[in-house]
């Protein structure tokens, strides 16, 4: 179209002249408030580019007068803490673990260092609230595989549970008495009977009592006669209402069919010695922290007895 | 007759070969695409045979060419309708997602519909498909008009148009079987990506030569924007998308670049996807529409040119904000940054002149829907592009990066701006298009308006809330000095944030269903009787390419 400027009624502004498909153009200049907002954006990028790392030069950038980095800011904060936690580090691997829930203050301290490593490390598997799942023991209550006490616990922390390749780590194994052929699929069914009438589950049957006999052949050798289990080779108690893979009859089918082999890391090849100490001292803490078993040769009896807890958890 | 049995034996060629390759592929997933593409080549070999004028072979003339003295307005009928079907299957897979986050089960516990799949479909669905469509349509039909010229290489036109619709249909099938090559909004693997660039500089010689072949002096703001979003995309997916083949026929490659070179690369691209996909693109979109919807001359032309250049300048080098903190380099971080700082004032230049272009006309907005859609996508896009400069800052940054912050700001631009100004524009194309005297129903426009509108306040500020909450979360420490909520806690609090969110999509999506039901009964030619709202008149006689009259030299 011919280029034919003319003032637009409505504005009062000129147009640029120009049409296209009937749209014209006004000749508004920009907005001030939006040019200087413009400019003052420059302005402050040209001086940011001066104080921060900006420009890349031949080998390496240019650092900024402030000498900032994100490096140098992480490092620096981290070592503020380090320096922070250090006497509390120290405190804890130096002092004997037997010794550690009667200084309460710093028992507290460890406490809540471990509050905060267990959120990191373990609540993936137990729970945010330390109440594990299926296959994930609950930490809260006062039933433990391999012991409760503080050196059980720390023990279990370092070593880990069914770890490959290292001597050290807490190892159970149940027979696949099912998968291999030990058992017959009824007498799987009379034990599963007899396990849930011992844990309060089912009235005694026939096929518990033949259950019964089945127990004493095959499975009273770890989990004791009267089934309350072994902590020294980490066998369960059979006859409270807590188990790890559920009570119903299917599970325990296919527990006693299958076996079951939960693993837990072993910890002490990830974390330092004082983060293991936390982690301990807040497990310990939760409810169903033990005292120390009484150093009586050739017992394995611990006495279940809890220690007062102080510490909301 | 030469030429028509060239083609044939071209489209017989590559169904052969792309039979070939499925019968030897390397893997699964590569050898349904070749069957989706001897297929495609099929039906355009039938097509080719059927529709050839044999008459006009017989007689040994060569076809007539098409009516110059109307546009060429098929393709963009097409591409009206596959806009509209991309995006409801796009926002639907999306609302899928959404639910997904909140209830998991909804995964199915089945590899081809779990989030980490859906997910892309989702963002390039609604990207890509429906962003795309939209975007080579109302250029087809803006750069016509502005230049008073018909499309350049129209048989080019319609390639574009089915080719980039295959392009679509290999990617989505691809993320369902898993194929990826693991680039956020660059997911095709590189047999896909080959064929969008051969689409892609199709598309862009119809756009080039059609506005060579202008009528008019001057090229129109609107096919600034247009070419900028065609030369840059094309730039930003070659480069992005370089990669070796494991083997020519299966889908796994190997990125050109490694680590943090192509984590730059792929933010590069993916910032730049933003920046000329929905930004320009789009605004090449408003305007054209907003001053014709509004029948008012655009508010500032030297507004226009500045914010044009100065956005084009400062996108490209703004990319490394999307990696703050990282492996990457600080000066590069501070570059990422500061660009997209003085970028905030060349976004808003296209917000100022779309808002002040209704200038003598601000009571359109109370009486049309449509007008009223496009201003609301304006104040959308402004607010991102404010939002978006200032979560580049590192400090806001550090608190918003990784959260769902980052999505609520993503979809206040999607939702807002980008699916707002494609609805206005929809609804302004459709009776245009189909040569009706109006939309089916203005009123129903005013229903669309309020679900969508409802349906982003929710979106958005729960995710507001659920980003700044899970910010604050990751970092609180105690008095202590430790941390004090683990990562699972933080999910959990994120629940009733994502079933705001969700309910939000369904409104945003139960408008898109009444902007189907509203076009369908447009296109067949139905008027619902309802209290008239302000129209904006359509002029036939001038909607016209001017035929015969050579381009005026420009008067400056």
């Amino acid at each position: 179209m011919v280029d034919k400027k003319k003032i637009d009624e409505a504005t009062g502004t000129a147009t640029v002249g120009h049409e296209w498909d009937g749209i014209e153009e006004l000749d508004t200049p920009m907005p001030r408030w939006w040019l200087w907002t413009l400019y003052a954006t420059i302005i402050w990028a040209l001086v940011y580019v001066v104080l921060y790392p900006a420009w890349p030069m031949v080998n390496s950038a240019t650092e900024g007068v402030l000498g900032w980095s994100s490096r140098g800011d992480y490092e620096k904060a981290v070592a503020a803490r380090e320096a922070e936690l250090e006497p509390i580090r120290q405190a804890l691997v130096s002092t004997d673990i037997h010794d550690l829930p009667d200084d309460s203050a710093l028992r507290n301290e460890a406490i809540r260092g471990g509050r905060s490593a267990f959120k990191v490390h373990c609540v993936q598997c137990h729970g945010a609230g330390a109440a594990g799942s299926k296959g994930y023991p609950n930490l809260n209550d006062d039933e433990w595989l391999w012991g409760g006490d503080m050196e059980a616990i720390e023990y279990t922390l370092v070593h880990g549970i069914r770890n490959p390749d290292h001597a050290e780590t807490r190892f159970s194994q149940m027979p696949a008495f099912g998968r291999d052929g030990i058992l017959q699929a009824g007498e799987i069914d009379d034990l599963v009977s007899y396990v849930r009438v011992i844990s309060g589950r089912e009235d005694e049957s026939a096929s518990a009592t033949r259950g019964a006999a089945l127990y004493e052949i095959n499975c009273a050798v770890c989990h004791g006669s009267d089934a309350k289990g072994d902590r020294t080779q980490g066998s369960p108690d059979l006859t409270d209402a807590i188990n790890l893979y559920g009570l119903d009859r299917a599970s325990i089918k296919h527990t006693i069919t299958n076996s079951r082999n939960g693993v837990m890391p072993r910890w002490g090849q990830r974390l330092d010695a004082a983060t293991i100490r936390m982690l301990t001292a807040y497990v310990h803490s939760l409810g169903g922290g033990e005292a120390a078993p009484k150093p009586k040769e050739g017992s394995t009896e611990q006495v279940a007895t809890e220690t007062p807890v102080d510490e909301q958890s | 007759m030469d030429t028509l049995l060239l083609r044939v034996g071209g489209w017989l060629a590559i169904v052969f070969f792309a039979f070939i390759a499925m019968v030897l592929a390397a893997d699964t997933g590569f050898a349904v695409h070749m069957a989706i593409i001897a297929m495609a080549a099929g039906i355009t070999l039938w097509v080719t045979i059927n529709k050839a004028d044999y008459a006009a072979i017989g007689r040994g003339i060569l076809k007539a060419p098409a009516d110059p003295g109307i546009y060429d307005d098929d393709p963009i009928r097409w591409g009206v309708i596959a806009t509209i079907f991309w995006g409801i299957a796009g926002m639907a897979v999306g609302l899928i997602i959404a639910l997904q986050l909140a209830f998991p089960v909804l995964n199915l516990n089945n590899e081809y519909t779990t989030f980490g799949r859906l997910r892309p479909l989702h963002t390039s669905a609604v990207v890509f498909a429906f962003g795309g469509n939209a975007l080579i349509a109302t250029s087809y039909y803006v750069v016509q008009r502005t230049c008073r010229a018909r499309l350049a290489f129209p048989g080019l036109a319609r390639f574009v148009f089915w080719g980039y619709q295959l392009f679509i249909v290999l990617a989505a099938t691809g993320y369902l079987m898993g194929i990826t090559q693991s680039k956020e909004y660059a997911e095709p693997e590189w047999y896909v990506d080959l064929w969008l660039t051969i689409v892609w500089l199709c598309y862009a010689a119809v756009f080039i030569g059609t506005v060579v072949r202008r009528s008019e002096p001057h090229i129109y703001v609107a096919n600034w924007f247009y070419l900028s979003f065609i030369l840059t995309i094309a730039m930003l997916h070659v480069v992005n998308g370089l990669s070796m083949p494991v083997s020519l026929l299966g889908s796994k490659s190997y990125a050109a670049f490694a680590g943090v070179q192509d984590a730059l690369t792929q933010w590069w691209y993916g910032h730049n996807a933003v920046g000329f996909f929905l930004t320009a693109g789009f605004l090449a979109m408003m305007y054209y529409f907003v001053p014709k919807q509004a029948e008012r001359p655009v508010y500032s032309y030297r507004l226009s040119i500045i914010h044009f250049w100065s956005l084009i300048f400062l996108y490209i080098w703004a990319g490394p904000h999307h990696l703050h903190y990282t492996a990457l380099p600080d000066w590069a971080q501070t570059l990422g940054m500061v660009f997209s700082i003085v970028l905030w004032m060349p976004s808003w230049g296209g917000m100022i002149n779309g808002l002040m272009t209704l200038n003598g006309a601000w009571d359109k907005i109370r009486t049309d829907p449509i007008i009223r859609m496009m201003v609301l996508a304006l104040a959308f896009y402004g607010m991102s592009t404010f939002e978006g400069p200032m979560m580049s800052i590192k400090a806001v940054n550090s608190l918003s990066h990784y959260t769902d912050w980052t999505v609520g700001h993503v979809h206040s631009g999607a939702l807002g701006w980008n699916g707002m100004i494609t609805f206005a524009c929809l609804y302004y194309l459709v009776p245009r298009l189909w040569g009706k005297e109006r939309l089916y129903s203005l009123r129903m426009v005013n229903w669309h308006f309020w679900l969508a509108t409802l349906g982003i306040v929710l979106y958005a500020a729960s995710m507001w809330v659920a980003g700044i909450m899970q910010g604050l979360m990751w970092r609180e420490y105690g008095d202590d000095g430790y941390l004090v909520y683990a990562f699972s806690e933080v999910v959990s609090a994120m629940l009733p944030m994502y079933l705001i969110r969700a309910a939000g999509g369904l409104l945003y999506l139960a408008g898109a269903f009444v902007l189907v039901y509203n076009v369908w009964m447009t296109i067949a030619g139905k008027q619902r009787e309802e209290k008239p709202m302000t129209e904006t008149p359509h002029n036939e006689d001038l909607d016209k390419p001017i035929v015969g009259k050579p381009a005026i030299a420009p008067a400056e």
